[in-house]
């Protein structure tokens, strides 16, 4: 039997594998292929009969979604059977479906949020009668509570089921499902209690009908009025790509787009509904502080207060946070060391890593999609489901379809697929005797993932050099697969450490600055730091877009651009260098980070040399071998190389447990922390960080 | 069959399986393998049921999750899915009625207003929780329609009359007796039979050797061989396979008795394929062992009989066929209705018969 089939389509004669279904034969053929239930990342429903094409001979239509190719049989005088996508026949036979399908559907177009984007509405348009011939009172469904982020209208629901497999699938978490029979069949969570899923905001995208829309945009605006601008996420490591829908000065909403390599089409909770913290607790204006309060000043002003602060270069440190994109961390660094700043970090404090000058030391060099090609996968002290949730339902994937294995030394949390638990601390005594150890052994590419946490700690490098000696020894690092990887949760971690946002020479690291040795202190939108220890009588420089931990203490504030305002470069965890776009304005005053050091370089008698973003950029590709040359792909396996040479360290292994540095899933950064809607998430304790027993 | 809802307040906040119901728990768990233990979730959501006073309560529905690692919402697909996991309290007695067409015609509608009078509505439980009914499809009774369930037994062919005196002895707490309440056993007549009635059907004294197969000429009735004639051929029978093996190999442990050897000319010879089965092949066997006339074949004895059939792995052919009575016609020099057809040239032999 040969691995194709031979079908004739619409006329057209065409060879397709024998596993494709009839509808991928179909579009292979260039056919239009309707559907409500069928999804290509979802398994087969089959239940919708929407995509009913004509097969010649058959007695009945046939519905191309579940009918495999191989299973079909060619003409008797063994010519490709005929399929027909459209002509009578079929549009009768859609015709029909459609009916039936809108017999209970309301006709609530007009206060729908699905209007304008909606499946049902479109193919309606293409297959549906003029007019209802159904005199009889249509059913009617109570809503249901799904939680704050999605709500229900429960009689628009045409029982696709796409959102109970997408629940069960690819989240993991098996709370959506169809309950009653017939006419009475609904969808509901169990007992109507709120998803657990930091997924669960793809039901909306995957719902054909407006039964799930999206609670907070709910009423906000038409399809048709948002400008939509395609950009990249900064909520985790990631950089998923979104595309985000704004009206006016206002981001409305934000949607995945699809990027194969990165998020497929999936998007956390988190990333998709931020957008409301984008809107409050912004800084607008400069401040400077007065008699322990602040009030809004000119840009001059709050120039002259940083110059008079940056006197003293050597009583100078910069953190850089979370969320820093690479043309301020670029800009800011340029400036701190024509002044002669040294006191320069952008990592969490304590951190142990980054500073060898290897790249692939930092990088998730597997990257997100060769989870898929790897057959084992040993995390370490990295909980990929708060960390990167949408890396973890592809892990979900890989260890659903392809039979991933997986092993995790750190803290023991629900990650949606079984793992072997290898021990609560670093030095995991038993790891070396597990069967894990053994799997990870056989694999063929077996994966070693550390969570940057565990580099953050007093033993960190300890846990890099043994995590990278295991992936060395287990036959993680060939020439064609780079099985070690680093987990970052912030997005623009790796694209400062890119920069050489790291300490210079006699420089204090972010401990350093932050214990209170320095006078004055820049920070860089770094508000997941601790300020406690600052020295009370000196000077805080916070630039950043948002009033959260870092404004509130500090004595000047520079407002500066969020990531949805600025086209702005970030360097995903895999080392992938993506752009996000311009969506809307800077609010007020507020500038893009890279422009407000350049305007201060330029105060201090320091001008940089770059006068547009572009310019910096420029100047960021010009070295040789410059990872910022080329945009959107991760150098993956071509690291492999640099990952050969181990690290000798004297540190020992500790016994601490290894715990993930994210407490609060929906508040991870302060653009999050403004959020409402994230603040209701987060209320509703959702259960994702409570350790629970592995196997 | 409307919406079914849990009765989340009736249902408390916990539920056990009885003790007792353990060994059955274990029974059904066992015929899954662990992985699979899923499967059991049907006969489990029922003994949940039956422990749960006649109905699925939301812990009782969880524990079942529980004990086969299944999420919450699966189980209550199923337990929703399914009307006869009833979600709601009912009566200690609870009655389905069956209403469906033969049921119907027989009176079912009457047997609903005697629920409705002497219970209430449907699903809705007596003040002191004996009794509660529901109306039901088909219980597969139709014989005895009009019929209801209660509990686990079937009540069959009910008035009006009886069953309201059913409903008000359990709600008495006096026995009923289930099955059928007129005089009938099972869905024999009513009053008892008439027919079939004569003992002697029934103590074996009635049977008798079949003495041939039906529809042979009286002529050629054959005795019923002996077990020991048939031989070895009831310890192992024959096959096509074994006919080749035989014929080739060991032509002396066939049973009963070879027929005599003759050796002829052509000229002499008769056509064997105008018997009614016999084709080509078999005539090509036949001559192997020296049989060429109908003369032959009509002198065999029962013995020669016996040792042919087996010899051509066809036991009881020849005389199903009449080979014998067909040779003796053939070698008299008359004709039979198949020897016509052959020397008309209509067919060639029984082969063409689809043999």
């Amino acid at each position: 039997m040969t691995d194709t089939f031979k079908l004739n389509i619409d006329g057209k004669d065409i060879e397709v594998p024998r596993s494709y279904t009839l509808m991928q034969a179909c579009e292979a053929a260039g056919a239009e292929i309707p559907r409500f239930c069928y999804h290509e990342r979802l398994s087969v429903a089959g239940n919708c009969r929407m995509c009913l094409v004509e097969w010649e001979g058959a007695p009945k239509p046939i519905a191309s979604c579940a009918q495999t190719v191989g299973d079909m049989r060619p003409n008797r005088d063994g010519s490709a059977p005929n399929i027909r996508t459209r002509g009578d026949y079929v549009e009768k036979a859609r015709n029909g479906v459609m009916e039936f399908l809108l017999i209970n559907h309301p006709l609530d177009c007009p206060i729908c949020d699905q209007g304008g984007e909606c499946d049902l509405q479109d193919q309606a348009m293409a297959y549906g009668r003029a007019g209802s011939r159904y005199d009889l009172n249509k059913r009617a469904v109570e809503d249901k509570n799904m939680g704050p982020l999605v709500k229900t209208i429960m009689t628009r629901c045409i029982q696709c089921t796409r959102c109970v497999r997408f629940a069960a699938e690819v989240a993991g978490v098996e709370e959506i499902g169809m309950i009653s029979r017939g006419e009475d069949a609904e969808i509901t969570t169990y007992l109507e209690k709120s998803l657990t899923s930091e997924l669960s905001g793809n039901v909306i995208d995957l719902c054909p009908v407006g039964a799930l829309t999206s609670k907070p945009y709910a009423f906000n605006a038409r399809p048709w009025e948002l400008r939509k601008t395609s950009s990249i996420d900064v909520m985790d490591g990631m950089g998923a790509a979104i595309r985000v829908d704004a009206k006016g000065d206002a981001v409305l909403r934000i949607m995945p787009q699809v990027n194969e390599e990165v998020n497929e089409e999936w998007l956390s909770d988190k990333s998709r509904f931020v957008w409301d913290g984008l809107q409050r607790q912004r800084l607008d204006k400069p401040y400077i502080r007065e008699h322990g309060k602040l009030r809004p000043a000119s840009w001059a002003e709050a120039f002259a207060a940083v110059k008079a602060a940056l006197a003293s270069p050597d009583k100078v440190g910069m953190v850089a946070g979370d969320l820093i994109e690479v043309e301020q961390a670029k800009a800011a660094l340029d400036l701190a060391r024509a002044l002669g700043i040294q006191s320069t970090d952008c990592r969490p404090a304590g951190a142990q890593y980054g500073t060898d000058g290897v790249r692939e030391r930092y990088l998730l060099n597997p990257t997100f999609m060769g989870v898929e090609e790897a057959d084992a996968l040993l995390l370490i002290g990295a909980n990929p489901r708060t960390e990167a949730p949408v890396w973890n339902a592809r892990i979900r994937k890989a260890w659903l379809w392809n039979g991933l294995e997986v092993g995790m030394i750190g803290e023991a949390a629900d990650l949606t697929y079984d793992y072997a638990w290898l021990g609560a601390g670093a030095a995991a005594p038993d790891f070396k005797s597990s069967d894990f150890y053994k799997t990870l052994e056989a694999a063929e590419r077996p994966m070693v993932v550390v969570g940057e946490a565990a580099l953050c700690r007093a033993d960190g490098e300890a846990v890099l050099a043994g995590a990278l000696q295991i992936a060395n020894e287990v036959g993680a690092v060939s020439e064609a697969w780079a099985g070690f990887g680093v987990l970052h949760t912030a997005a623009g971690r790796v694209g400062a450490l890119d920069v050489g946002f790291l300490p210079g020479e006699g420089g204090l690291d972010t401990a350093g600055i932050l214990s209170g040795a320095v006078d004055t202190v820049v920070l860089l939108g770094a508000d997941e730091v601790d300020l406690s220890n600052l020295n009370p009588a000196g000077t805080v420089i916070y630039v950043g877009s948002h009033g959260d931990a870092g404004a509130s203490r500090a004595d000047i504030i520079l407002p500066a651009a969020a990531y949805t305002e600025m086209a702005a470069t970030y360097v995903n965890s895999e080392g992938r260098v993506q752009m996000t776009a311009k969506a809307v304005q800077p609010k007020g005053e507020a500038r893009e980070g890279w422009a407000i050091f350049r305007a201060l370089s330029d105060v201090l008698g320091k001008t940089l040399a770059y006068d547009s973003a572009e310019a910096l950029r420029a100047v960021l590709r010009e070295p040789e071998g410059s990872v910022f040359a080329g945009l959107g792909f991760a150098p993956g396996a071509a690291g492999a190389g640099a990952l050969k040479a181990l690290i000798e360290t004297d540190q020992a292994l500790s016994d601490a447990p290894l715990t993930s540095p994210i407490k609060d899933f929906y508040l991870t950064n302060p653009i999050a922390r403004a959020s409402k809607t994230m603040a209701e998430c987060s209320l509703l304790g959702r259960g994702l960080e409570t350790p629970v027993a592995a196997e | 069959m409307a919406l079914r809802r849990f009765d989340i307040e009736a249902g408390g906040d916990a539920f056990a399986f009885r003790a007792e119901t353990e060994p059955t728990i274990a029974f059904w768990l066992g015929k899954y393998p662990e992985a699979r233990k899923q499967s059991a979730v049907i006969p489990l959501l029922w003994l949940a049921q039956k422990d749960n006073d006649g109905w699925l309560s939301e812990p009782a529905m969880r524990a079942v999750a529980d004990r086969l690692d299944m999420p919450y919402i699966r189980v209550y697909e199923v337990a929703t899915f399914y009307t006869m996991f009833r979600l709601k309290p009912v009566g200690k007695h609870h009655i389905q009625l069956c209403g469906t067409t033969p049921c119907m015609l027989r009176g079912a509608n009457d047997l609903k207003t005697v629920c409705e009078s002497k219970i209430g509505k449907k699903f809705a439980v007596t003040d002191d929780g004996k009794l509660s009914w529901e109306e039901v499809e088909c219980l597969g009774a139709c014989a005895n329609a009009p019929m209801v369930q209660i509990n686990d037994d079937y009540f069959e062919d009910l008035t009006v009359d009886s069953l309201g005196e059913i409903i008000e002895r359990l709600r008495n707490g006096a026995e009923v007796e289930p099955g059928p309440q007129v005089d009938r056993i099972n869905s024999a007549p009513e009053g008892g039979t008439d027919v079939l009635t004569d003992d002697a059907l029934f103590d074996g004294s009635r049977n008798r050797t079949c003495p041939g197969l039906p529809n042979l000429p009286e002529a050629e009735v054959i005795e019923e061989p002996t077990p020991e004639a048939i031989g070895k051929s009831e310890e192992a029978p024959p096959t096509n396979t074994k006919r080749e093996e035989t014929a080739l190999v060991d032509v002396k442990d066939v049973a009963g008795e070879r027929p005599e050897v003759a050796e002829m000319d052509e000229a002499e010879r008769d056509n064997l394929k105008e018997i009614k089965g016999i084709g080509p092949v078999n005539e090509g066997q036949l001559n192997e062992l020296g049989i060429y006339t109908f003369a032959q074949v009509a002198a065999w004895t029962p013995a020669n009989v016996d040792w042919v059939e087996d010899f051509l792995s066809f036991p009881g052919r020849i005389a199903r066929e009449d080979w014998i009575g067909q040779a003796k016609i053939l070698a008299g020099g008359g004709e039979t209705d198949f020897s016509k057809r052959v020397e008309a040239g209509e067919v060639d032999s029984s082969k063409d018969e689809g043999e």
